[in-house]
């Protein structure tokens, strides 16, 4: 019965013993997000350990960084997390510009929250998707895609690619929107408005979701920050942080002017805040949280992604407009070979799936000397081990699933 | 940003422990010594008014020029710098620690230079201090687990190193 | 049938005729079995890139694919056959055929219209609930033979469940064979003729729960989402089946199909009329008396044994109001096996544990409170579906249970004397009732 070829006398005797099972979530396998790895010790059902075993994707980023310059290097940004690969892209832009204490004309600023908020829409279609899927609902990844294809329709056209775009780069944007642009954007925004209420109903509010996901995997705020997880994993245990408030001052003020809520649950009363939103003549409810669910599960994480595209939505009408009535530059690009100065630099973004870091040392050469890249989903799968202790197998695609990660960005 | 007063109450509890300040950088970093490094990360994580509970990366620099006319151009010693980045999320603060270690303990080659490990501190620093293990070569001393995490377990080498050397081949597999 | 082939074959009760008849059958369940699953597996792709806002097959046989699946059964067959090094190698194999022989022998019992069964069961409910609990041996052998922990963990998880949920399954079912008085799918079948009030679902409304209980049951047991953890493709790959590949994998995939529509076509008989439609075709159209169903009397035989040549022998009127009735239940089947479509596309998954939580605090306590409730109002007396609308349904009963003893047929002649809209027409019906035993012994019309 070993299918396990792990050469450890400890576990060639854990594998004969007949009371524990080692099983080998390995890394191809239809719900573990990529090529992770998962090894778990299991009596029956109930799993005691989970050992993830990641770097199958490593494609050594941060070394090729030492040989590249800043804008040579922002396809390798792209395929880390490669489903929202703008909010990359924005990150590395950002860290750059920071050590040049480079700042963006105003419209480029406003392209760039446009462009990021609809990069944190279709990654959080794709996030729902596959949680659906991986519980083994079929029918909301696929609505999901349906729109996430308009979304990549819409960056198609501006910048050519629809996966692995290298728009957003330090200094701007490769170009500029095309003319009719954002009046698609508007008609996308217009038909998304009817498919969320769909989703929730198959998704959200669904009562066999409901039992597989609340009250799962339930880590307190004081864990969660220990472990440094970030964005919705964060969010959905009730702390009240994310970077676009409480963030650095270089990014904060790209979102200076914009009105939108931070979707967390207030810890004492465990209730989110009110949908003051106004969606085309619509007002956009949230669904009632059902009674299992404890703050901190799965349900949760869940529950925040699906509100915070309802807050992107709203950021992307109020940058649209802003776009719109800014005229000038939107933010060429810097040189090829521009020299970084003698300095380092680290700076954090929201991500849809987290803070995603970036940090570089420059040596006065246009190539580094330095490039890290620090990423959420490696973190947050961290959290990995210590949730899945004694729970039951079927638990831990849900578990896995709503901390959202993707191995692009573990690994680099 | 003002880290001033942190820092002096750095220096007032840890005195010679504080090897360097630097508040002109764009991140102002504080360089540590790594025989204090653990208490000063707890001093961090629960002083009131600072409460760095969040540990976001911890990265290792190797600074060393392969080649010597560039080497003599640097006002540096060959060494590797363990940089801490920490956040608090109750008080929005952010802070660099930074601790300056030898490329190699002792100067034997092959020896890794070791860091007291903060693991206990954050929990987070597990699998950040692998990586830092994994992919430059710092023994994390007092770490639960420090095994490969990126590279395969049988891997030899530290990829991030200036001076490393792809291996011709890996179990079959031409390397270069 | 038999008979009359030995007729054919001027034979004078030979065995001959009963192979014959006997090969006839197998032959029509097996074209019902096969082509049952071609057209399911096509509905099932159909149905499901609708609900999911895409066009399913549209390529193979014209515009709508009907041919896709055929296609994909030549592919299978063309594979290479694998079989893993650690698997038990004659387990391996002979897991597949297992439980299509279990899905393929319940089909004997099943009667398509009245008289037209493989083979007449007197205690067919008993047979066919029996022979379908026979395919979880497939399963665990499967998993247990395919040397893989994941195939293992899917075929616990199965055997666990199937064998969980047969109980609320025989309560449930016991329900509508407590209402009729008999065990013969046949019987059940007939006495529901008529028009939809004659329904055992709209009988009283704890047959309707019992209903909707029952089919709930009948997903689960069969391994259809929500309850499909057996195969659950995004936790276990492919659970019991994941080592199967090419002939081997279709036929546990047709198995699937045809327990589906076996237990869609059970609940059609038991609940919802069988072949007996919402109205009465046959009888509007004077093809076969509603008088006259489950006739033993020669008149009513499809094929004549007396009368020259093959088709003078037909019966015209008799086979095509059977021919609407085998259409009929195929309908009503497939309308089942389509709602399982509806709710697998729709829903997550649930856990082991919740599946059989869901079985032993909800579904039995449910088939229980059904089983008193029903037996309560027939025993009360209460109106049901059939009385509001003044139809009888036990008339029927009492002609079989006839063995031709002159009492009975008195009493039955003399119900339908009294028949036309009087309230004594149910007083006598359930007084016959409750002089009937209620095993009986069926003498089906056309055999």
């Amino acid at each position: 019965m070993a299918s396990s070829k792990i050469d450890d006398p400890r576990v060639i005797e854990f594998d004969v013993r007949t009371d524990e099972m080692l099983i080998n979530m390995g890394p191809q396998h239809p719900s573990t997000h990529g090529v992770l790895r998962l090894v778990l010790r299991t009596d029956g059902e109930v799993v005691s350990d989970v050992e993830p075993h990641i770097g199958y994707l490593h494609r050594c980023a941060e070394k090729i960084g030492e040989n590249l310059t800043a804008r040579q290097w922002i396809p390798y940004t792209d395929r880390m997390d490669y489903l929202a690969a703008m909010n990359m892209n924005l990150g590395w832009s950002l860290v750059i510009e920071k050590m040049l204490e480079y700042d963006l004309p105003e419209r480029g600023r406003h392209l760039r929250v446009i462009i990021s908020e609809m990069g944190r829409i279709a990654s959080h279609l794709v996030a729902m998707g596959t949680y659906g899927l991986d519980l083994g609902s079929f029918t909301p990844f696929l609505y999901g895609f349906r729109e996430r294809e308009k979304i990549l329709n819409l960056f198609e056209e501006a910048c050519g690619a629809r996966l692995t775009y290298s728009y957003l780069t330090p200094g701007g944007a490769t170009a500029d929107l095309p003319a009719d642009w954002t009046g698609k954007c508007r008609q996308f925004l217009a038909e998304f408005k009817e498919v969320i209420p769909e989703l929730h109903t198959l998704l959200t509010t669904n009562s066999i979701f409901v039992s597989r996901t609340a009250g799962i995997g339930v880590m307190s705020a004081k864990m969660a920050i220990d472990y440094g997880c970030t964005g919705p994993v964060l969010r959905g245990s009730g702390v009240y942080h994310d970077l676009r408030f409480h963030g650095e001052e270089r990014y904060t003020e790209m979102y200076d002017g914009y009105v939108f809520d931070v979707i967390c649950a207030d810890p004492a009363t465990g209730k989110y805040p009110e949908s003051n939103y106004e969606f085309h003549g619509d007002s956009l409810d949230y669904p009632e949280i059902p009674r299992q669910a404890v703050l901190g599960d799965c349900w949760h994480r869940f529950y925040v992604r699906m509100l915070e595209v309802v807050q992107s939505v709203r950021l992307v009408e109020q940058a649209i407009e802003k776009y719109e009535a800014t005229s000038g530059d939107w933010g060429t690009p810097i040189k090829l070979v521009q020299k970084l100065p003698v300095k380092e630099a680290y700076m954090e973004t929201e991500a849809p799936r987290g803070q995603m870091g970036f940090y570089v040392v420059g040596n006065g050469d246009s190539i580094p000397w330095r490039v890290r890249a620090r990423s959420s989903s490696f973190c947050n799968l961290s959290v990995t081990a210590p949730l899945c202790q004694g729970i039951l197998l079927a638990d831990i695609p849900a578990i896995v699933g709503s901390l959202d990660v993707v191995m692009g960005e573990i690994d680099r | 940003m003002s880290d001033i007063p942190l820092v002096s109450e750095l220096r007032l509890k840890f005195g010679e422990g504080i090897i360097d300040v630097n508040l002109e950088a764009i991140d102002e970093w504080v360089e540590v010594n790594p025989d204090v490094l653990v208490e000063v990360c707890q001093f961090l994580k629960e002083a009131e008014g600072f409460r760095f509970d969040m540990c976001n990366s911890i990265t290792v620099v190797d600074y060393l020029h392969t080649d010597p006319k560039k080497a003599a151009k640097v006002d540096w010693e060959p060494h590797l710098e363990v940089v801490y980045h920490l956040s608090s999320i109750a008080t929005k603060l952010t802070l660099v620690l930074k601790v300056k270690i030898p490329r190699w303990k002792n100067g034997v080659e092959g020896d890794l230079p070791t860091v007291p490990s903060v693991a206990g501190v954050w929990a987070t620093a597990d699998w950040h201090e692998r990586e830092a293990y994994d992919l430059s070569g710092v023994n994390f001393l007092g770490h639960p687990n420090l095994k490969r995490i990126l590279c395969p377990d049988d891997w030899e080498g530290y990829p991030l190193r200036k001076d490393y050397e792809m291996p011709l081949e890996y179990h079959g597999i031409r390397g270069r | 049938m038999a008979d009359f082939v030995n007729h054919i074959l001027t034979l004078e009760d030979s065995w001959i005729g009963y192979i014959v008849a006997a090969l006839v059958a197998a032959v029509l369940i097996l074209h019902v079995v096969a082509v049952g699953a071609l057209l399911f597996i096509w509905m099932e792709r159909k149905i499901s890139g609708r609900i999911q806002d895409r066009l399913g097959p549209t390529r193979v046989g014209g515009k709508f694919g009907w041919l896709q699946t055929l296609a994909d059964g030549i592919k299978l067959i063309a594979k290479e056959d694998v079989t893993p090094d650690l698997a038990d190698k004659f387990l391996f194999k002979i897991a597949p055929y297992v439980g299509l022989a279990a899905s393929y022998a319940a089909f004997i019992a099943l009667p398509f219209a009245d008289g037209v069964v493989g083979q007449h069961v007197n205690t067919a409910v008993f047979f066919v609930l029996a022979v379908l609990g026979l395919e979880v041996f497939s399963v665990i052998l499967a998993g247990y033979s395919s040397g893989s922990k994941w195939s293992l963990f899917g075929a616990m998880r199965e055997a666990a469940q199937v064998v969980s949920y047969e109980v609320p399954l025989g309560m449930c079912v016991v329900v509508p064979v407590m209402i009729c008085g008999t065990m013969n799918l046949t019987t059940i079948a007939n006495m529901q003729a008529g028009f939809f009030t004659n329904w055992l679902v709209f009988n009283d409304p704890f047959t309707f729960l019992t209903a909707i209980v029952y089919f709930t049951c009948a997903t689960a047991g069969v391994n259809r989402a929500p309850f499909d953890l057996a195969e659950a493709e995004s936790e276990l790959v492919a659970g019991f089946h994941t080592e199967y590949s090419g002939l081997r994998w279709s036929l546990f995939f047709m198995a699937e199909y045809s327990s589906m529509f076996i237990v869609a076509a059970l609940a059609s008989i038991l609940f919802f009329g069988g072949s007996h439609g919402p109205i009465p075709i046959a009888d509007v159209l004077g093809l076969l008396s509603l008088d006259n169903l489950g006739s033993s009397d020669p008149a009513f035989h499809v094929f004549n044994e007396d009368g020259g040549g093959f088709f003078a022998s037909l019966n015209l009127e008799i086979a095509i109001a059977r021919f609407l009735g085998v259409a009929n239940l195929l309908l009503k089947g497939t309308i089942g096996v389509t709602v399982m479509m509806w709710v697998r596309w729709s829903f997550p998954r649930l856990r082991i544990d919740q599946v059989m939580t869901m079985c032993l605090k909800y579904c039995v306590p449910l088939a229980a409170v059904g089983f008193l409730g029903a037996t309560a109002w027939q025993a009360l007396d209460l109106p049901t579906g059939n009385s509001l609308m003044n139809s009888p349904r036990y008339s029927h009963h009492e002609l079989w249970t006839a063995d031709d003893s002159e009492s009975a047929v008195e009493e039955a002649s003399s119900n339908e004397v009294q028949t036309p809209h009087e309230d004594d027409t149910h007083a006598a019906a359930k007084a016959v009732k409750l002089k009937t035993v209620p095993v009986s012994v069926v003498k089906g019309g056309g055999r």
